[in-house]
């Protein structure tokens, strides 16, 4: 049934609301990438067996990931009535009684990890489910969740990502029916622009500007494209926001394509996320037969569908010019810009093009819900909304975190993370991936917005941080991200090509104790002349990780170097 | 791979845009690597140069050329495995399989046990961050590895010690 009214989409949120909160309980089980490795989907095989056999009153789905990987496997249980119980460490083995409490109307007490009364889905729906179970803590008593804003994880962990009605009946496609029914593709751009947010793949460009010069750019075709390639080592929230909630990326480009006036849209992912690309499909496919993409969407004139577009593992097609040249069939190589992607002869086969992060797209359906007044009094002035950050490494509790820009490194590590693993003492974060840099623990004051990072010698990139303690060697973690950069070099320019390569044999020469004063002076020249003469921004970036390893951490080098 | 299978997988890309990189991607999936006469006839069917498909094959990380064995065992080589010794996990797998690997220039490590029976190669990031470190077997992914989980996870898929 094609959805082309507001009775359509609200027939749809009943049909979607009576899957989340069922007369009968409900039962979730954890299974982003991550859930399933960890031993969710034998859970889930083993419930479904039990309810199948017995012939039970329960209904058995599956969800994406709330983020705390920790915890995982993580089950949700909801009873009529009761608050949502989010269970964690489940095993295989605790499936009978899991099902036993269920049917006496309980939950097992030491595998429950929080409840969840009512939940706020931020797009105008909160989700009531119940009073009880008060021996439980409180969803925002457990630390790891307590100092964070989930806006783009609202949904994640909650709703089945492979149901289209369950997305709607938490307010999904909302913002897109506003969007198309009711505002001009002006008033759209307007309100992006407004709400102030820039772009989540690490550059920080303000998206509404970039939409405007699309949406100004004169010729008879563009496309909009998503870059979901996340070839961050150290960052996967891109990965279980198309895992866990891919129709709000779709809702986003929906929106996007309306407003710049573009038909077709693409979506680059990278072969490494078979689950993300296969739920992507899924979701394509059911906005199709909802008659939100294709022809006359809405009921509308506006037509617009999306392809999916599979990368093959370049760190390097990160950089659009480059990504455009991946999807046209080519090897991933720069060219400088301009002409810029946006500009006539510049964008995916010559024609104007907007390309925005995963995460971007993602920002977009609440603008539209909640205005851009809502959204800009989230984070910081000029660094408005929140951020996802995947918070991995040598760090206690690992996971996503969602924060509001702005949100202190020592919050998101020591508050969020609860410090080192085992007790160790942490001494630095590394954020941004290959392109960024190191920052000590002197200096986790620093508020996680463009600008801070910027100044203290790294970037945000796409929000990986990784966490560093005290049997880490930096000068190792600087030879990693060469070798990295250097293998992922395109080899097109002399600076990035030959000057990674040289760079590679001094660190390797270092660590391996032979060598001199000398080398280190030649190491900061040699980076220094990488970053200025670059053609882009892999070759100017990838000194990053020499470049804050040798101002922070130069004792490091000096134990290792001859005098 | 036979001219059906190819022919089909052909067919699914019929828009142009990530149809190469998509095709190419189908046959590494079914193959496992990417074989001289299926990339020799694809050239033909699509009438492109044999050139372009090798450049493409040998500069993206995920395409292999070299023959792959029964089971393909992938160490996750990200920032966060790498602090949680990736690097060792990788040595451990090369000395409990009897075989020592060396990254080519390009970036690519694969090597094949003289039996055939497994290909131990790296890849970038999984995106599995947090069971850091991780790997992969066939597809199936193995999270909180160590040195000493390896052989229980080699046992799955036919592997003996030499010492039993």
């Amino acid at each position: 049934m094609k959805i082309k009214s507001k009775s359509d989409l609200a027939a749809r949120r009943r049909i979607g609301a009576a899957k989340i909160t069922p007369g009968t309980p409900r039962i979730a089980v954890g299974l982003a990438t991550c859930g399933a490795a960890v031993g969710g989907d034998r859970i889930y095989e083993r419930l479904h067996e039990i309810i199948q056999t017995g012939n039970l009153d329960i209904l058995l789905t599956k969800v994406g990931c709330i983020g705390y990987c920790k915890e995982e496997p993580l089950v949700n249980i909801t009873i009529p009535g009761k608050p949502l119980v989010i269970l964690h460490r489940v095993n295989e083995a605790d499936a009978d009684t899991i099902i036993r409490a269920v049917l006496a109307g309980d939950v097992l007490d030491d595998k429950a990890l929080c409840r969840i009364p009512a939940w706020d889905h931020v797009t105008g729906h909160t989700q009531q489910y119940g009073t009880g179970f008060d021996r439980i803590p409180l969803y925002a008593d457990v630390p790891f969740f307590r100092h964070q804003k989930k806006v783009i994880l609202r949904n994640a962990g909650l709703i089945n990502p492979e149901d289209i009605d369950e997305y709607i009946a938490v307010g999904g496609y909302q913002a897109a029916f506003q969007a198309l029914t009711g505002m001009t593709p002006e008033a759209v751009i307007d309100e992006v622009e407004k709400s102030g947010l820039r772009g989540r793949g690490g550059a920080g460009f303000p998206t509404g500007l970039k939409w405007r010069i699309t949406r100004d750019a004169q010729a008879d075709k563009k496309y909009i494209i998503c870059n979901a390639d996340e070839g961050d080592p150290g960052a996967y929230m891109n990965r279980n926001e198309m895992e866990s909630d891919p129709h709000m990326l779709i809702e986003g480009m929906i929106i996007g394509a309306y407003a710049m006036g573009v038909d077709e849209g693409l979506i680059y992912i990278r072969a490494e996320y078979p689950l993300a690309i296969q739920r992507l499909k899924h979701a394509i496919r059911e906005a199709r037969e909802a008659g939100l993409l294709g022809k006359n969407i809405f009921g509308t004139t506006f037509c617009f569908d999306i392809e999916i577009a599979i990368g093959a593992g370049a760190f390097v097609c990160g950089e659009s010019t480059a990504l455009v040249a991946s999807i046209e069939g080519k090897t991933g190589r720069p060219h400088p810009r301009p002409p810029r992607l946006t500009d006539i002869g510049g964008g995916l086969w010559g024609k104007p093009t907007d390309l925005n992060n995963v995460e971007t797209w993602c920002n977009v359906p609440v603008i539209i819900k909640n205005g851009s007044g809502w959204y800009a009094q989230i984070g910081a002035h000029g660094n408005t909304g929140t951020k996802v950050f995947s918070l991995v490494g040598k760090v206690d509790r690992v996971g996503l975190v969602e924060v509001p820009l702005g949100t202190s490194l020592s919050t998101i590590v020591f508050d969020i993370g609860n410090g080192g693993a085992a007790q160790k003492k942490v001494k630095a974060v590394q954020t941004g991936g290959p392109s960024g840099g190191c920052i000590p623990v002197r200096l986790f004051d620093t508020p996680m917005d463009y600008e801070s990072l910027n100044n203290a010698g790294s970037i945000m990139g796409s929000g990986g941080i990784v966490v560093m303690d005290e049997e880490t060697n930096m000068v190792d973690i600087a030879r990693y991200f060469i070798n990295f950069a250097t293998g992922e070099s395109c080899g097109k320019c002399v600076p990035c090509r030959e000057g990674l390569k040289h760079t590679l044999l001094l660190l390797n020469k270092i660590l391996a104790g032979k060598g001199t004063k000398a080398d280190l002076e030649t190491l900061a020249i040699l980076v220094d002349t990488i970053q200025a003469t670059s053609l882009c921004g892999l070759g100017q970036t990838a000194p990053n990780p020499v470049l804050t390893t040798l101002a922070y951490f130069r004792d490091e080098y000096d134990a290792l170097v001859r005098s | 791979m036979d001219e059906k299978t190819l022919d089909e997988i052909i067919a699914r890309y019929a828009a142009p845009s990530g149809r190469l990189l998509g095709i190419l991607g189908e046959i590494q999936n079914e193959e496992g690597y990417i074989p001289r006469e299926t990339l020799e006839s694809l050239a033909e069917k699509l009438d492109v140069h044999l050139s372009r498909l090798y450049s493409l094959v040998t500069f993206y990380s995920f395409f292999s050329l070299k023959p792959v064995g029964d089971h393909v065992i992938t160490v996750c080589m990200g920032t966060a495995c790498h602090v949680k010794g990736a690097e060792t996990i990788l040595a451990t797998l090369e000395s409990l399989l009897g075989i020592r690997g060396d990254t080519t220039e390009d970036g690519k490590f694969s090597v094949t046990t003289r039996d055939n029976k497994f290909t131990l190669e790296i890849a970038r990031c999984f995106g599995a961050c947090s069971m850091a470190p991780v790997l992969q077997v066939d597809g199936h992914l193995y999270g909180y590895t160590t040195p000493g989980n390896l052989p229980g996870i080699l046992a799955e898929y036919g592997w003996r010690s030499h010492e039993d």
